[in-house]
């Protein structure tokens, strides 16, 4: 008989700032570049050259502080740990161990037994190495210096998490936080998130932590959940056969749902950490912190508040719609332009979610404008289109940010008002359908529905249902 | 005008006969390239030199000179650069076999600042690799031999940019100083450098050995000089987040003799055991001369100059244990012919690299840096250094400069000093504490000993206090005069002179280029 254990987690978060140039020099940040171009002698290690801070990364880094309830430390400064690696290009990297610029702050999450603080240790700012490739073909490996220097900050929680739900939770908090803030736009999949587990387990009811392990290579939520749940019964089978969980970190590998160890306890580098010589002590002034703090941005649980006073959604509609920032951002957009707040939200609470499961996407990863929602809004209440002819134009929307009326007009989507022609195609439905007139005639009104639905088709959607509603009860 | 005269003048007055039109920039480069010929064989000052560049310069300058756009005090004047500064263009190896063919696309600040004042760049002087070492005899490029005695070190590790002005191989040099790297090759080859306080001359393009005491600094043959080239190199600059925003850089101004009343402290702990008496005395002569000129002087009790030189040594060497983790054959510099992977690339690509002191050096750091010794050793030697700090501070207090040895001894002989590193070590007590305090200090020549070795003053003054030891260094200088080393008095006949300026005007007249010592004849 199995004993009953309990899953302690912590985690490490490193989150890419949206800062436009790195974070000791000049270079742009931008993703993607050809190999090489977005550095310089600073950021490729060269002898001689020196590392300047960029005072947005410590903005950044007091907004996520002062919104996750973390005390600032006004007295920071950085330190080098020292490694070699080739995609590290001075061989130690610019952190800070000793006076981490976050201490001792928190968030809130939900659970189903209610709601929980999850602590946050402390945040600090560091950069990002470069990036190794290895050509198979010639057998060598290069590297690629364009991250080196992308500003991080690496979140470290408490070990408070006791399961993935809570993990998951706790993440998705951290990201909306975060993207509230335009710190950054927390791509897992494209590693402007990334995250480590570190997880051990004890018997139920114990009060020492178990022996953990720290697991990396997580690039998606399922992933950490599997991860997780893998890496939690890996350990409680060990201890279950009388074998002690070693420490070290692992490997996940999504593909195969397992984990590989990567580096033991014992083989574990001594980073030799020691003041950075080349960076002064940071002074942060208390202005300055009011500053930022003044300009924080309506976080999470008061948009939502306001959503359902000032536009009168219901409480899950505001929730859903408030828990992306990118996807407020386009619902308060597009009620503005188009001044109907309801419709709006019916949109992205039904199309766009309907589509954004169907393909696999994040909120944040929605690209058409406000503009041409609002605009199908407008043709829709106008009559113009139909609601049928609506969804359609709204895929093409989604899609490729299309504009709805060129293509309503190029389309030839337009409701057609036209009596004559609608007055042929009903009398048409009229001969075509004698068993429903005759119901109809006989006070059948559901009869008409049919009718009308006959119509509809024949018209291929383009036409006002009221209009073929009103028309057919003249012609009967 | 003779050539031997030429190479006779300061950096300023050179300047000054440039300004007067009375001497042309190319025929100050020809003078001392005509030098480099004849002494750099014996002396070897320079690890890259490029004759064809300076004379163009020289063109370039003379001609900025003469449109009115130049007019300070430096304008066409000949100088030396320290290895391990880093010009566009030029090799910046550092005398380390590491970074033999390193070649960097961006320029130091300082070398900036002089080439907007007009300077001509000649070339790279030797040093210690790394600027590790007192004596320039760790260079992976042969050893600088001292113009005052060829069987004698130059010190260092700036030994090559205080040779080359000693032996007249150029008019003045930028060196570097992190525990004293310019004050003691500049007393050992009787020539006047100045360490400027932490923050004063931009670290930009200075390939850093200890960056929390690193300063760059002039190496000169007099104090007007040295006064005249930190003006120029000091600067706030955005690129080095530890360069500060100084108020009075106008240091000229301080070039004056009345030191009536300047309160002179001589500390006692500097006067005891291991200093050769000969220095002793020509410094206690030195200290009578200020004293005689209306300074109160009086000796006190420093305290904790025997912690010096291992808090130095710690925070140095870690400093440099991660500064030098860089040269790893990944991108740029020596990388092993044969390996297997990536460990045994690094391994061997820095066994091969690197000379003794510098692997010592890194052993040492990284071994204070470990887990378990970080503050048995690091935190304990960074409170030491703070405690340093302290002593100066009431010491300051009470005096406007200290005054001492440069060194307790005159320059050694070669290959006495390597095999027995921590004497070695020891030797630099009189110069690690300032570096450790950010102190500004000048050394200059105060006489001779026995042997005809120079014999170095050092002045120490509070941190931005650099105009009170350039007055009082001035004060004292103007009571002597300036002596020239054997190798720079021992010029040509006249009769030689006159037929090689002859050939020397027809070269400059053909545009063609005198052959300098280029990257690949180093030995």
């Amino acid at each position: 008989m199995r004993k009953e254990y309990e899953t302690v987690i912590g985690l490490e978060v490193h989150v890419e700032l949206a800062t436009k140039t790195k974070i000791f020099c000049g270079c742009s940040t931008t993703f993607g570049g050809a190999p090489n171009t977005h550095t310089c002698p600073v950021c490729t290690g060269m002898p001689g050259s020196l590392p300047v801070l960029n005072k947005k990364v410590v903005e950044y880094a007091i907004a996520v502080g002062l919104a996750t309830g973390c005390s600032i430390t006004q007295n920071c400064k950085f330190d080098r740990k020292n490694y070699f690696y080739p995609d590290n290009p001075q061989n130690y990297q610019i952190s800070q161990l000793y006076l981490p610029i976050c201490q001792e702050g928190g968030v809130e999450i939900e659970t189903p037994a209610g709601k929980k603080i999850i602590g946050i240790h402390e945040i600090h700012m560091e950069e990002d190495a470069g990036k190794l490739i290895h050509d198979e073909w010639e057998d060598c490996s290069l590297v690629d210096y364009n991250r080196s220097g992308v500003p991080l900050i690496e979140i470290v929680s408490e070990p408070d998490m006791r399961s993935a739900e809570e993990v998951i939770a706790y993440l998705e908090k951290l990201r909306m936080i975060i993207q509230y803030l335009g710190a950054s736009d927390c791509k897992l999949n494209e590693g402007s998130m990334r995250a480590d587990v570190n997880l051990s387990v004890r018997e139920a009811g114990t009060e020492p932590f178990g022996t953990r392990t720290e697991m990396k290579n997580l690039n998606s939520f399922k992933a950490i959940a599997r991860a997780i749940e893998h890496e939690k019964n890996r350990q409680i089978d060990l201890l279950e056969e009388g074998k002690k969980v070693v420490q070290e970190t692992r490997r996940w590998d999504d593909n195969k749902g397992d984990s590989y160890p990567m580096r033991s306890k014992e083989d574990a580098q001594d980073y030799r950490y020691f003041p950075e010589p080349d960076l002064v002590p940071l002074m942060i002034r208390t202005e300055w912190i009011e500053e930022i703090r003044a300009r924080q941005p309506e976080f999470q649980p008061e948009k939502r508040n306001r959503y359902r006073q000032e536009y009168g959604l219901p409480d899950y509609d505001a929730q859903i719609i408030t828990g992306s920032k990118h996807l407020s951002d386009i619902f308060e957009r597009t009620a503005k332009l188009c001044g109907k707040p309801k419709k709006v939200s019916n949109w992205l609470m039904g199309e766009t979610m309907r589509l954004l499961r169907e393909q696999e996407m994040e909120p944040e990863e929605i690209r058409f404008s406000p503009e041409n929602l609002a605009n199908l809004i407008r043709l829709t209440e106008e009559g113009s289109i139909s609601n049928t002819v609506a969804k359609e134009v709204f895929e093409k929307i989604f899609a490729e940010d299309t504009d709805p009326v060129s293509y309503v007009e190029k389309q030839g989507l337009k409701t057609v008002n036209d009596e004559g022609e609608l007055k042929e195609t009903i009398e048409q439905v009229i001969q075509n359908n004698p068993k429903s007139v005759e119901d109809y005639r006989n006070g059948k009104e559901k009869a008409i529905g049919f009718l009308v639905g006959q119509t509809m088709k024949a018209m291929k959607g383009k036409a006002n249902p009221g209009v073929v509603n009103q028309m057919l009860r003249e012609l009967l | 005008m003779k050539i031997r005269e030429i190479r006779d003048f300061t950096a300023v007055q050179l300047a000054e006969k440039i300004k007067q039109r009375e001497i042309r920039v190319s025929e100050a480069v020809w003078a001392v390239l005509d030098q480099i010929e004849q002494v750099e064989k014996e002396v070897n000052s320079y690890v890259t030199l490029d004759a064809e560049s300076a004379l163009q310069q020289a063109e370039q300058v003379q001609q900025r000179i003469d449109g009115g756009e130049l007019t300070g005090p430096l304008a066409g004047v000949p100088a030396a650069v320290k290895d391990n500064i880093c010009i566009a263009g030029m090799a910046a190896t550092c005398s380390s076999k590491m970074l033999e063919n390193f070649v960097p696309i961006y320029t130091a600040e300082a070398v900036l600042k002089l080439q907007e004042a007009g300077a001509v760049i000649l070339g790279k002087t030797n040093m210690d690799e790394f600027a590790m070492g007192s004596t320039t005899e760790t260079s992976a490029f042969g050893a600088t031999k001292n113009p005052w005695n060829l069987n004698h070190v130059p010190g260092g590790s700036s030994g090559g940019s205080c040779a080359a002005v000693a032996a007249e191989e150029c008019f003045y040099a930028l060196g570097s100083d992190t525990g004293g790297s310019i004050r003691q090759p500049s007393a050992f080859c009787g020539v006047t450098g100045l360490k400027p306080t932490y923050g004063t001359v931009s670290r930009y393009g200075l390939i850093a050995y200890g960056s929390s005491l690193d300063q760059i600094g002039p190496v000169a043959k007099d104090v007007s000089d040295c006064a005249a080239i930190l003006e120029t190199i000091a600067s706030y600059d955005k690129k080095d987040s530890t360069s500060l925003k100084r108020k009075e850089t106008d240091f000229t101004a301080a070039l004056k003799t009345d030191i009536t009343g300047m309160k002179i402290g001589i500390p006692r702990d500097y006067l005891g055991e291991g200093l050769d008496d000969s220095v002793r005395k020509a410094v206690l002569e030195a200290a009578k001369v200020l004293e005689d000129q209306g300074a109160v002087v009086e000796e006190f009790d420093l305290g904790l100059v025997k912690y010096a030189i291992p808090a130095y040594y710690v925070i140095a060497c870690a400093e440099a244990s991660s500064n030098l983790a860089r040269f790893d054959g990944v991108k740029y510099g020596h990388r092993a012919k044969a390996y297997e992977g990536l460990h045994q690339m690094y391994k061997k690509s820095r066994s091969e690299g690197f000379g003794p002191e510098v692997k010592r050096r890194i052993m040492l750091g990284s071994f204070v840096l470990s887990s378990g010794y970080y503050d048995a050793y690091y935190l304990k030697a960074l409170g030491t250094k703070a405690l340093i700090k302290e002593a100066f501070d009431q010491a300051f207090a009470s005096y406007d400069v200290i005054l001492g040895p440069a060194a307790p001894s005159t320059a050694p002989e070669l290959g006495k000093s390597l095999g027995d590193p921590l004497k070695m070590y020891l030797g630099d007590i009189y110069t690690v504490s300032l570096n450790l305090a950010g102190l500004p200090g000048i050394t200059l020549p105060c006489g001779m000993d026995s042997k005809g070795l120079p014999i170095g003053l050092q002045l120490i003054g509070d941190c931005f206090q650099e105009k009170k030891i350039i007055q009082a260094a001035y004060a004292y200088e103007q009571t002597r005069e300036r002596n020239r080393s054997p190798l720079a008095e021992n010029g040509k006949t006249t009769e030689e002179e006159t037929e090689d300026r002859k050939t020397a005007d027809k070269k400059i007249a053909d545009g063609e280029a005198l052959t300098g010592k280029k990257q690949e004849e180093r030995p």
